[in-house]
């Protein structure tokens, strides 16, 4: 097919766009992996001299290493009781009607709009009435309520795709409800809920502002750990650990993406 | 077999979770209508005074400022995620896909005090713009941009961009290609193509992208409060500082009511404003 001067320029526009905004994604991201290496103790720009102290020190700062198993305890925790949680609920709103279950449904899901600091401010009031402590399964509890509308909804996705005829064939075979559950249903759901599962505990391991309101300096986690210190000192420390975090993640998204397809974890799969 | 195996075991542990949250709801809108005892974590007797000090013109200004900054930021996050999300969706190179895929998304997983952080740097007096701006002669004293508006929603922006682009893109893809192909067959120009066709039938998407950019910037706390420092102030940073600084528990409850009924109706409003253009890609 021939195309004009005037589409091929309106291409090369559109390709210059997206890559001046892709360039505006990435700067922070140039920026502070820059300034990690930089050798000085105060923020300036450029470097003049480069060394990886800043990364001796944020592996050394002890409230970092705490804050990081903090947050993994955590972790682990909130998305695993998540999962158990979240997975049940959405089969059983999937396939049965029962009472409250829209109210229910709407609870649960209400996170996704309430703002995280408001749920932090009532989990903190609720402990603080019932005299119950500032510890891990309040901060634990906190993280579970924020991440379940995930779990809920990754589980929800794998239903739809779930060939129910499977699960008949298996119950016209004799199987018991118990054996269909455990030998079809759940293997044939198994990506769905991992993915879930991995969804949930990276929000969960990142959470930050619900996390500031109900942890204290026992139970802090990382991203509590960091703001404290940014508040506190301004030396490029905090780059070289965002540096860490940032290669981290974007190797574990090019690994989830080569293996399962980001596109469809994320539905924006092209047609 | 029963028509409902499991359903007990399914249903009551979230049914407990929904309880936690409900309390920590009620909680918070107890508190609200408490009196605040100066200097004790105990509350007072019961009282509108709290929704009553709401009106003071440093709080009304403070809602005013958030949802004008949520507006903004949605905005200008829109018309920057818009061109990413459709070169991802149209690209035929699989690797600039990925590209873009792994760029967007990335900052997703990063958390906002990372990404807020890397801001600092970005816009600092010292930092990398107004190095840039100095050494190209462009400006002859660093420009203020830390503690400023415009600081916070450059930070906001990049904060909420890739949930939008995740929208957008999810919007674009189940567009039906035929309709645009039937277009230019008829002689549309891509523009043409573009404004009446691909845009239309990409609202649902954008309806959901904005609102939940909107909703997003509304429950930012770390951005405002490191990059605004103070002087950018927002309900987030309000509540944050009633409650830890004066630990006036139950203004910064009833703050939080007020805060999520606005967010909640501004939401509602847009959606209901949007819905003639959704319909109208719904029936195309």
């Amino acid at each position: 097919m021939k195309r004009s001067p005037a589409v091929m320029a309106l291409r090369w526009s559109g390709r210059v766009l997206v890559a001046a905004i892709l360039l505006f994604v990435l700067l922070p991201g140039i920026v502070v992996a820059v300034t990690a290496f930089n050798d000085r103790a105060i923020l300036a720009f450029p470097p003049q001299a480069w060394s990886l102290r800043w990364f001796w020190r944020a592996f050394s700062y002890s409230d970092f290493g705490r804050g990081f198993w903090n947050g993994l305890t955590v972790t682990l925790w909130a998305s695993s009781i998540a999962l158990v949680v979240g997975a049940a609920f959405a089969i059983a709103i999937h396939r049965y009607t029962f009472v409250l279950k829209s109210v229910l449904e709407g609870i649960l899901l209400s996170p996704l709009i309430i703002p995280h600091y408001t749920i932090g401010l009532g989990v903190l009031i609720l402990a603080s009435q019932t005299g119950a402590g500032r510890g891990f399964p309040l901060v634990i509890l906190t993280h579970v309520l924020l991440v379940l509308p995930f779990v809920m909804r990754s589980t929800f996705i794998s239903l739809e795709n779930l060939d129910s005829r499977l699960e008949l064939a298996a119950a016209s075979l004799g199987a018991t409800p118990g054996r269909i559950l455990l030998t079809v249903t759940i293997p044939l759901l198994l990506p769905g809920l991992l993915s879930g599962w991995l969804f949930a505990a990276i929000l969960s391991f990142n959470e930050f502002t619900a996390t500031l309101f109900v942890s204290s300096q026992a139970t802090q986690t990382l991203p509590v750990a960091m703001y404290n210190y940014v508040r506190e000192f301004a030396d490029p420390t905090l780059a070289a650990l965002s540096v860490i975090y940032i290669a981290v993640t974007a190797l574990l998204l090019s690994l989830a993406n080569a293996f399962l397809g980001l596109e469809k974890i994320l539905n924006v799969d092209a047609h | 077999m029963t028509k409902r195996p499991f359903l007990g075991w399914f249903v009551s542990p979230a049914g407990l979770v929904a309880l936690g949250l409900t309390a920590a709801m009620a909680a918070v809108f107890q508190f609200s209508i408490r009196t605040y005892i100066p200097g004790s974590l105990e509350v007072g007797g019961f009282t509108l005074q709290n929704f009553a000090a709401m009106l003071r013109p440093l709080y009304a200004l403070a809602f005013w400022n958030t949802i004008l900054l949520c507006f903004e930021t949605a905005a200008f996050t829109l018309f920057l995620a818009y061109p990413l999300a459709y070169a991802l969706v149209r690209t035929r190179s699989s690797a600039v896909r990925s590209f873009i895929l792994i760029a967007a998304v990335t900052p997703l997983f990063l958390g906002e005090v990372v990404r807020t952080y890397s801001w600092m740097i970005v816009l600092g007096n010292n930092g990398f713009l107004n190095t840039l701006l100095v050494k190209l002669g462009l400006v002859e004293r660093p420009v203020q941009m830390m503690f400023t508006a415009g600081g916070v929603i450059a930070a906001l922006v990049h904060v909420t961009m890739p949930i939008m682009v995740i929208m957008l893109a999810a919007g674009l893809s189940h567009i039906d290609r035929n309709c645009e192909r039937a277009a230019e067959s008829l002689g549309a120009g891509p523009i043409r193509v573009f404004l009446t066709i691909t845009l239309p039938l990409s609202m649902p998407g954008i309806v959901a992208g904005f609102s939940t950019a909107f909703a997003w910037t509304f429950s930012a706390f770390a951005t405002p409060q490191l990059i605004g420092g103070g002087r950018v102030s927002t309900v987030s940073t309000l509540i944050y500082q009633l409650g830890f600084s004066s630990f006036n528990f139950p203004f910064a409850a009833s703050l939080s009511i007020i805060g999520l009924a606005l967010s909640l109706a501004v939401i509602a409003l847009l959606r209901q404003a949007t819905r003639p253009l959704e319909r109208l890609a719904s029936a195309t």
